[in-house]
């Protein structure tokens, strides 16, 4: 592993070995510094190889035919048959209450690990009778911090358009649900030999075989369209200067961290209706990119750099030993 | 040098009793051993572990819920907040003694450096079982070196880093171990990795220090922006060298206050000056850190929200416990009063937990609902903890009684 920065560096310790070297130091000494340079490649090589290639992410525009879905909140009327297709979808066990019982709306919810999708009721300032309602469910982002935080590349990011999950490769680290900036992904804490995260899978077998996402499927009264995701977005555009007054002009998931494959319509604007509104246009990942393309600075520069203090140390140890010699010399005589 | 550190005439090879006796019970018999045990520290000690223990197995036989909030909004609590990224910084002492000693020739440094690698490689082995306690699937936590390398991600490379630095810092701890053993071949080759080793730390501390802050990058919507900031990988990096500083101070303190019988007289003479030193070091970096903390808030122009709750508590963390504790270590130094300056090293330590606690646990979900109540730990959760922490102490004290840490070892005077 990480053979190539090898050379390098060696070349930059055995040229800082001959210029520092005067021509009379002991071989001891040259020993000493071709080891340590030795030493300190060795240790910085474990760690070299893999974060170089770290920040050659580059600049990722999006699977370009990736399938999405658009909430309309303004049609949603909270009958929560997407809910109950989804958990039959899913195979998720059965809810403490029935899909049917509205007492739920109460509070505030987020899916779980039982749960992939649910729907919240919010107070709408516009008309008191008519409530708002949201789904909730992974929105699917173009680049996921999920991904871009896993430590195994347990995510991956489908041509489809939904952000995947295995669990074959997960240790459980939960730093994807710190990452994740809309609060989705939920731990399994009830089993100790299989914990796993969860959380919507877009339906992705269902989508590969052609279908639309069963949550899709089941809504009444049309408050959640499949299709891809640039035609969406010129759907939700369309209905927007179609029917003024009727939604804020906000596609929300057309940019927010990069953008989503999810996408909604509001009529009130979507901080009131629980939706974050102070995430960056630009995708998480690029808040680390310079930390990590700062990295292999540090693993090669370092070395040389406090090397050399080391060698100046001693090139002073060895002045200030032959001057005492020196003395001694000088008082025999 | 109390009676117990016998020192050893070689023992006649395969008397398994006497290298027994001596290395582990101390020289003492095991009744006399048992009974020098009985003792009130080690009574709460035997009482948490009774209660942590069985806590910790259960967490194995039934699931994190056991020992954790089971919350998706919350995902880490005091196991990653208080064990990780609170003992990390603190572990910085190997690297900042190591690093100052053989690479910058802080020679006097001597009596209390090999304090400062134990203190370290504790603190990362402890953290690392904090982690362990805390990951879903403990068993797999190779799969980051073998199994999948997910190389854009910040927890990758800390990952790599603490396991590297873990062993490298057993290393440079092992000639303390190979000199109660007795074994002069291993560790002459010990001792010559020690330059190699310290430069290896010097780059995996660097990288992982800042990458610990570099992780909270990814949360710009969940963290409050006073601890949010595009530094973070530095004010965690600049932090961590005063928190060693502070560290060694307060481990150094306890010592001599505990453990004074294996202490030597070099030790005892030399800490008083020493401890004044490393305030000295401590407040140039607090110093430092505290512009460096209000540089960020500078650069985003977050002067606004210093008039919110949040920003009170921002401000008794930065004023009280960085700017204070400072000015105390500069008091401290003027006055050549070792007292003021091991004070301003225990304040200090806490100011670093404070500071690790507010950016993992209190400043971040700040914008959830009932955020408050929702970050009280269960009273499982701190139980398990407390009791990983008094292993901690338990292991720190069984090394310090019998390796040759706060003591030279007759037969090596010069390591």
């Amino acid at each position: 592993m990480a053979k190539e920065p090898k050379g390098p560096m060696d070349e930059s310790i055995d040229q800082r070995g001959k210029e520092k070297e005067p021509d009379k130091d002991s071989g001891r000494g040259i020993n000493r510094r071709i080891f340590l340079g030795a030493m300190a490649t060795m240790g910085g090589a474990v760690v070299l190889g893999r974060p170089t290639k770290s920040h050659a992410a580059g600049d990722f525009e999006g699977y370009p035919n990736s399938f999405g879905l658009l909430t309309d909140l303004t049609a949603c009327v909270g009958c929560r048959s997407c809910e109950k297709a989804c958990n039959e979808e899913n195979k998720l066990p059965a809810p403490a209450k029935p899909f049917d019982d509205s007492s739920v709306f109460e509070e505030k919810r987020m899916p779980t690990q039982k749960a992939y999708t649910i729907v919240n009721k919010y107070e709408n300032p516009k008309d008191k009778d008519k409530p708002i309602y949201r789904k909730i469910q992974c929105n699917h982002c173009k680049e996921p911090a999920c991904l871009t935080s896993c430590p195994i590349h347990a995510y991956s990011k489908t041509p489809e358009g939904a952000v995947k999950y295995d669990q074959d490769l997960c240790f459980g680290c939960r730093y994807c649900m710190t990452a994740c900036p809309f609060y989705i992904p939920a731990y399994d804490y009830w089993s100790a030999l299989e914990p796993k995260i969860m959380k919507c899978t877009m339906c992705l077998p269902r989508v590969k075989a052609g279908k639309m996402t069963a949550c899709a499927e089941a809504c009444p009264v049309g408050a959640i369209t499949f299709g891809k995701r640039e035609e969406l977005i010129k759907i939700a555009r369309e209905r927007i200067d179609n029917n003024p007054g009727k939604y804020v002009n906000h596609i929300y998931g057309e940019y927010e961290v990069g953008g989503t494959n999810w996408l909604y319509l509001s009529g009130v604007p979507f901080d009131q209706v629980g939706f974050p509104t102070n995430l960056p246009k630009k995708p998480l990942i690029e808040e680390t990119k310079g930390f990590l393309s700062a990295v292999p600075v540090v693993l090669t520069a370092w070395p040389a750099l406090f090397g050399t203090i080391y060698a100046a140390l001693r090139h002073r140890e060895d002045i200030d030993k032959e001057e005492k010699e020196g003395k001694k010399e000088e008082v025999k005589k | 040098m109390s009676t117990n550190m016998a020192v050893t005439p070689e023992k006649p090879q395969g008397n398994f009793r006497s290298w027994f006796m001596d290395k582990l019970l101390m020289g003492m018999t095991w009744p006399d051993y048992m009974r020098s045990l009985i003792t009130p520290f080690n009574i709460v000690a035997a009482i948490i572990l009774s209660i942590g223990l069985p806590l910790i197995a259960m967490r194995f036989m039934f699931g994190l819920y056991v020992v954790t909030h089971a919350s998706n909004d919350y995902p880490w609590g005091l196991y990653l907040g208080w064990g990780l990224f609170g003992g990390v910084p603190l572990s910085a002492t190997g690297f900042v003694m190591a690093t100052a000693y053989y690479i910058f020739g802080f020679k006097r440094y001597h009596p209390i450096l090999r304090l400062g690698v134990l203190t370290g490689f504790l603190g990362y082995l402890f953290a690392v079982i904090y982690l362990l306690i805390d990951l879903g699937r403990p068993w797999r936590i190779y799969y980051p070196m073998i199994i999948g390398f997910g190389t854009q991600s910040v927890l990758f490379l800390v990952a790599w880093h603490v396991a590297t630095y873990l062993t490298v810092q057993l290393v440079e701890f092992s000639p303390a171990i190979l000199e109660w053993l007795k074994s002069q071949r291993v560790r002459r080759w010990a001792v010559m990795l020690t330059i190699g080793m310290t430069i290896a730390g010097i780059i995996l501390s660097t990288l992982h220090q800042s990458a610990l802050g570099a992780m909270y990058l990814l949360v710009p919507g969940k963290l409050h922006p006073l601890w949010y900031s595009s530094y973070i990988p530095v004010l965690f990096l600049a932090s961590s060298i005063y928190a060693a500083l502070a560290m060694v101070i307060m481990v150094s303190t306890l010592s001599i206050r505990f453990l004074k019988n294996r202490t030597d007289q070099t030790f005892r003479e030399s800490l008083p000056k020493l401890t004044l030193g490393l305030g000295q070091g401590a407040a140039v970096g607090m110093y430092v850190y505290f512009i460096f903390k209000l540089i960020s808030i500078a650069h985003d122009n977050n002067w606004h929200y210093l008039t919110t709750g949040y920003g009170y508590w921002f401000l008794l963390e930065l004023l009280g416990f960085v700017l204070v504790p400072a000015l105390l270590f500069t008091y401290g130094v003027k006055k050549q009063n070792v007292g003021v300056v091991r004070f301003a090293g225990f304040y200090a330590v806490v100011g670093i937990i404070l500071n690790r606690i507010n950016v993992s646990i209190i400043a971040l979900n700040w914008n959830l609902p009932h955020h408050l109540t929702h970050i009280i730990p269960p009273w499982t959760e701190a139980m398990a903890v407390l009791s990983i922490a008094t292993i901690h102490i338990l292991l720190f004290r069984w090394i310090l009684n019998r390796m040759p840490v706060l003591h030279a070892d007759p037969d090596y005077e010069a390591h």
